[in-house]
C-alpha cells in the first residue's frame, strides 16, 4: 500500500474520532450547564477547552461564543466542523481505496455539518446536529467494518481511531483531575457530583461503571475505570490493546524490517497498562502517569511514520 | 422536410445547415438510424424522461464529475450525458480507423525525427523556426532513445464531420489526452438504458480498452524487467480529469500515484509503500510535461518528481507519452500534417485537415485579419476551448482582442474557416432536437501495434447553436456505437 495512502486513512480516522469526541463532550457540557451555577459553569467550560486542547477565546466567553467555537468556527482546526471536513478530505485523497458507502457517508455527513449554522440551531439546542455528529461518526464506523476489506488499510482506519482515543480520554482525565488536586480519591465523592457524572458520561462510561462498581462515585475508581478497564471500549488500556494489535498485523502484512521499533513501543506501552495498578498509579501522581500515556501516544504516532510513511530512502527494499 | 412535419418529439427538430447524422437533407432517415427513429417514435413521451433521470442518476452516484476550473475553487460537476447514441456505420469507421492508423505512424516517425537526424528539417518539408519555436519542444529530449521509439502511445484524435459527410481531423492530442473514462462510463450506462435497442443494433464492443491500455504500457517497460511495476501518475484531487484517472486505475489494476509518492534513487524510480520503496518501471503519466520534473522543467511544481528526466534518459523508467510530444499537436506544425504523411510513408493523408492559416505568414496574416468575422482562431498551444475566438460569433470587441493578440504574437495562433460541425439527434428537456457533435476515437500504439477501439468520446455543444463542444464550455457527451 502507498505510504500516502496509509496517511490518509489514518487521519481520515483520526478526525472522524475527534469530531465524535468533540461533539460528545460538547453535548454534555452544554446539558451539564443546565445545572450548574454560574461560576461553576464557566469553571467547567475552560476545563472542557483545557481537555480539548484549545486556546480560550480573546473575545467574550458565553455558551453561545463558545459553542460556536467548538462546533461551526472554521478558524479552530479541531471544531466539528473543521474535523469533519478534514476527514472527509482525507478520504476524498484515497476514494478509490475505501469503499463507496464509506464515501458517500463521509461525504454527505460532511455536507450536512456544513449546511447548518449555530444561529440557526441555538433556540432549540444544538442537541439534535450534535447527536446527528455523533451518530454519523458511529455509523462510519459500522459501514467501515461491514463493508471495507479487513486489510492493510482497515488496520490503519484502526490505529487513528485508537491513537486519538487514548490521547482524548487521557486529556479529559487530566484536566478533570487537575481541578480537585486535594481530593481523597478513595472517599466517595461528596460534592460536584454532576460534574464527576458528567466525567464518565463525556465517555459514555457512566452505565458501564456503575454495572463494575455500583453507582458510588470514587475518584480512584473513576481513573481505574477509564484507564485500566480491559473491555470498556473507550478506556485507555482498551484503546491500545487495539493500536498494539493493529500495529502487529500490519507488520506481517508487509513483512516490514522498520517496525520493530513501532512494536516495541506499542507493547510497552500495552504491557504497563495491562499490568498497572491504580493505586501505584496514584501514589506516583496521577498527573505524571497521564502525561506519559500522552507522550507514548505521540512518540508511537511518529514511530508509525518512520517505519511506513516517512522512512529514510537509504534503507532501499523491494 | 421541414421542422413542422417531423412528428413528436421530433418537433423542434432542425436538419438546414449542417450534415445531420439522422437524416438525409431531404428528410428522410438515415438507414443504420431508421431503427432508432422507430423506437423513438414509439416510446411514451415520460418513458425517454425516466430514462434520462436514471442515466443521469447512475453518473451522480457513481461520482463521474470533472473539475472547473475559474469559478469557485475546484467546483465538481457532473459530465452532461446525453440519452441518444451516436451511430456509426463500419464503412464509415473503416476510413476513420485506417486514417488514424496512418496519422498515429506519421506522428510518431515525425517525432523520432526531429528529435534525432532531423531529416524533414534538413529537406525543408516543416520550417526549422517553425518546430523549434514551438513552447511544447523540449530540447531536453534531443538525440534520447525512447523505448521502441514509440513517443506518443496514446493520442486522443479530434475529428469533425463538414457538409459534404467527410470526416475530417480537427486536432491531434498528443500530450495528455482525456475523456476515455467517458467513452466506458457512458456504454455501461447505455447498456442499462437502452438494452434491447442495443443488442439489435450489433453494436462493437469498447470495454476492452483497459486491457489494451496496459497491454500497450507493458510493451513499453525496460526489457529486462520481467514483471514491470506499471503505475498511472495524477496530479491528485484537485485535476480536472481526477475521476478518470481513478478510473483507469482501476479498470487496468495499476497503482494510481501522485508525484509526492515517487522519488528517485540511483537514477531509478521508486514508489514509497508501507512495505518499503518499490521499483517503478513504467509511468503512465497524467501530468504536462512542464510539471513532470522540477528540476528539468518547471522549478515551482510541486506535482512532479525530481530527478525523473534523468532516469528517462538512462532508459531505467518509461514514460507514456513521451516528453516533447506537444511539438506534434502544435496547431501551427497539424497544418503540415498531410506533408509530414507524405514524407514518412509515401501515402497521401486518408483523413484530411481542416485548412489553416499561418499567422506567422505575412500574406495569410493580412487576410485572416481582414476576415476575423468569418473565422476560427486558436492559440496553437491551447486545448479545451480556451483561448479561442469564433468570429461569427464573436463581439467587435472580442474581435478586436484577438486582432491585437495575433499581431503581438503571430507564432502563437491560427486561423480556421468557420465549420458547422455534424448534428446529431439529443434529447433535450422532453423533445428530440439536433446539436452539433465531434468525435475522439482513442488510439494506443506500442510501436508494433496500433489498436483503436471501435468507438470513442462523441461530444455535444449542448447550447443550442453553439459550437463549443467543451466540457469545460458547457457541452455534454453521447455513447458512439460503431456498428458490426
Amino acid at each position: 500500500m502507498l505510504s500516502r495512502v496509509a496517511d490518509s486513512l489514518y487521519w481520515m480516522s483520526r478526525y472522524l474520532e475527534r469530531a465524535e469526541h468533540n461533539a460528545r463532550v460538547l453535548d454534555l457540557q452544554l446539558h451539564l450547564m443546565l445545572e450548574l451555577a454560574p461560576e461553576m459553569a464557566e469553571r467547567s467550560w475552560m476545563r472542557l477547552l483545557d481537555s480539548l486542547v484549545v486556546e480560550p477565546p480573546k473575545g467574550p466567553c458565553d455558551p453561545y461564543s463558545l459553542t460556536q467555537l467548538l462546533t461551526f468556527d472554521a478558524r479552530n482546526a479541531n471544531s466539528i466542523v473543521a474535523c469533519v471536513s478534514s476527514a472527509r478530505e482525507n478520504a476524498r485523497h484515497v476514494r478509490e481505496q475505501i469503499s463507496s458507502e464509506m464515501w458517500e457517508h463521509v461525504n454527505r455527513l460532511s455536507l450536512q455539518a456544513r449546511s447548518v449554522t449555530l444561529e440557526s440551531i441555538w433556540n432549540d439546542q444544538p442537541h439534535e446536529f450534535l447527536r446527528g455528529v455523533k451518530e454519523g461518526c458511529h455509523l462510519f464506523q459500522g459501514i467501515t467494518d461491514s463493508t471495507m476489506t479487513h486489510g492493510e488499510g482497515w488496520q490503519f482506519i484502526q490505529i487513528g481511531r485508537a491513537v486519538e482515543r487514548a490521547a482524548a480520554t487521557a486529556q479529559l482525565l487530566k484536566s478533570h483531575y487537575a481541578a480537585y488536586p486535594l481530593i481523597d480519591s478513595h472517599a466517595r465523592v461528596s460534592e460536584d457530583f454532576v460534574e464527576w457524572i458528567g466525567l464518565l458520561k463525556s465517555c459514555t462510561a457512566f452505565e458501564a461503571y456503575c454495572k463494575v462498581y455500583t453507582a458510588d462515585l470514587r475518584p480512584d475508581r473513576i481513573a481505574e475505570f477509564l484507564m485500566l478497564n480491559p473491555d470498556f471500549p473507550h478506556s485507555i488500556r482498551f484503546a491500545v490493546n487495539s493500536l498494539s494489535a493493529a500495529l502487529q498485523a500490519i507488520t506481517q502484512m508487509t513483512e516490514s524490517k522498520r517496525a520493530k521499533g513501532v512494536n516495541r513501543l506499542g507493547g510497552r506501552m500495552r504491557a504497563a497498562l495491562d499490568y498497572g495498578q491504580i493505586d501505584e498509579i496514584l501514589v506516583s501522581g496521577l498527573h505524571k502517569y497521564l502525561d506519559d500515556v500522552l507522550a507514548q501516544a505521540e512518540a508511537i504516532h511518529e514511530a508509525i511514520y518512520e517505519a511506513y510513511i516517512w522512512y529514510p530512502i537509504d534503507e532501499l527494499v523491494s | 422536410m421541414n421542422a413542422a412535419d417531423f412528428p413528436l418529439p421530433f418537433t423542434n427538430y432542425q436538419i438546414e445547415g449542417a450534415y445531420d447524422e439522422m437524416f438525409d437533407a431531404d428528410g428522410s432517415t438515415r438507414q443504420h438510424y431508421q431503427a432508432l427513429f422507430q423506437r423513438l417514435l414509439e416510446l411514451p413521451q415520460n418513458e425517454l424522461k425516466q430514462r434520462q433521470q436514471a442515466a443521469d442518476l447512475s453518473f451522480l452516484h457513481q461520482g463521474i464529475t470533472f473539475t472547473v476550473y475559474g469559478h469557485d475553487e475546484g467546483t465538481e460537476r457532473i459530465f452532461p450525458y446525453d440519452l441518444l447514441p451516436r451511430i456509426i456505420p463500419a464503412d464509415e469507421w473503416d476510413v476513420i480507423e485506417r486514417g488514424l492508423v496512418q496519422r498515429i505512424t506519421a506522428l510518431n516517425l515525425f517525432l523520432k525525427d526531429i528529435y534525432h537526424d532531423g531529416h524533414i528539417l534538413n529537406d525543408r518539408v516543416v520550417p526549422r523556426d517553425l518546430v523549434y519555436s514551438c513552447k511544447y519542444y523540449r530540447r531536453q529530449m534531443r538525440g534520447v532513445r525512447v523505448p521502441n521509439d514509440v513517443y506518443v502511445a496514446v493520442v486522443g484524435t479530434d475529428l469533425i464531420r463538414v457538409n459534404s459527410g467527410e470526416f475530417v481531423v480537427l486536432e491531434d492530442n498528443l500530450r495528455v489526452p482525456s475523456g476515455v473514462s467517458y467513452m466506458l462510463a457512458n456504454r455501461q450506462v447505455m447498456k442499462y438504458v437502452f438494452p434491447r435497442m442495443f443488442s439489435m443494433y450489433g453494436v462493437r464492443p469498447v470495454d476492452h480498452y483497459g486491457q489494451a491500455l496496459l497491454t500497450t504500457l507493458r510493451a513499453l517497460a525496460p526489457k529486462r524487467r520481467v514483471d514491470p511495476n506499471i503505475v498511472l501518475l495524477s496530479p491528485g484531487v484537485y485535476n480536472s480529469a481526477y475521476f478518470e484517472h481513478a478510473y483507469l486505475a482501476r479498470q487496468m489494476g495499476l497503482t494510481l500515484v501522485e508525484g509526492r509518492d515517487l522519488l528517485v534513487h540511483d537514477n531509478v524510480v521508486y514508489m514509497r509503500t508501507t512495505a518499503g520503496l518499490q521499483r517503478v518501471d513504467v509511468i503512465y503519466r497524467r501530468l504536462d510535461d512542464d510539471y513532470l520534473d522540477p528540476l528539468a522543467f518547471r522549478g515551482d511544481s510541486m506535482l512532479g518528481v525530481p530527478g525523473l528526466l534523468n532516469v528517462y534518459r538512462s532508459g531505467n523508467v518509461a514514460l507514456a507519452n513521451a516528453i516533447g510530444t506537444g511539438v506534434a499537436d502544435d496547431k501551427a506544425v497539424y497544418a503540415y500534417l498531410p506533408a509530414i504523411i507524405r514524407y514518412y510513408l509515401n501515402q497521401d493523408a486518408i483523413l484530411n485537415n481542416v485548412e489553416t492559416y499561418l499567422l506567422s505568414d505575412d500574406k495569410q496574416r493580412r487576410h485572416v485579419i481582414n476576415n476575423l468575422d468569418k473565422l476560427v482562431v486558436k492559440a496553437v498551444g491551447e486545448s479545451g476551448g480556451y483561448d479561442m475566438l469564433i468570429g461569427p460569433h464573436a463581439s467587435r470587441e472580442e474581435r478586436e482582442r484577438f486582432r491585437e493578440k495575433i499581431i503581438a504574437n503571430p507564432r502563437n495562433y491560427i486561423a480556421q474557416p468557420t465549420l458547422a460541425l455534424s448534428r446529431a439527434p439529443c434529447y433535450i428537456d422532453g423533445s428530440v432536437e439536433a446539436r452539433h457533435i465531434d468525435l475522439r476515437p482513442y488510439i494506443l500504439y506500442s510501436g508494433d501495434q496500433v489498436t483503436i477501439v471501435p468507438g470513442g468520446l462523441t461530444r455535444v455543444a449542448l447550447r443550442r447553436g453553439s459550437l463549443v463542444v467543451n466540457s469545460s464550455q458547457g457541452g455534454g457527451s453521447k455513447d458512439t456505437w460503431v456498428l458490426s
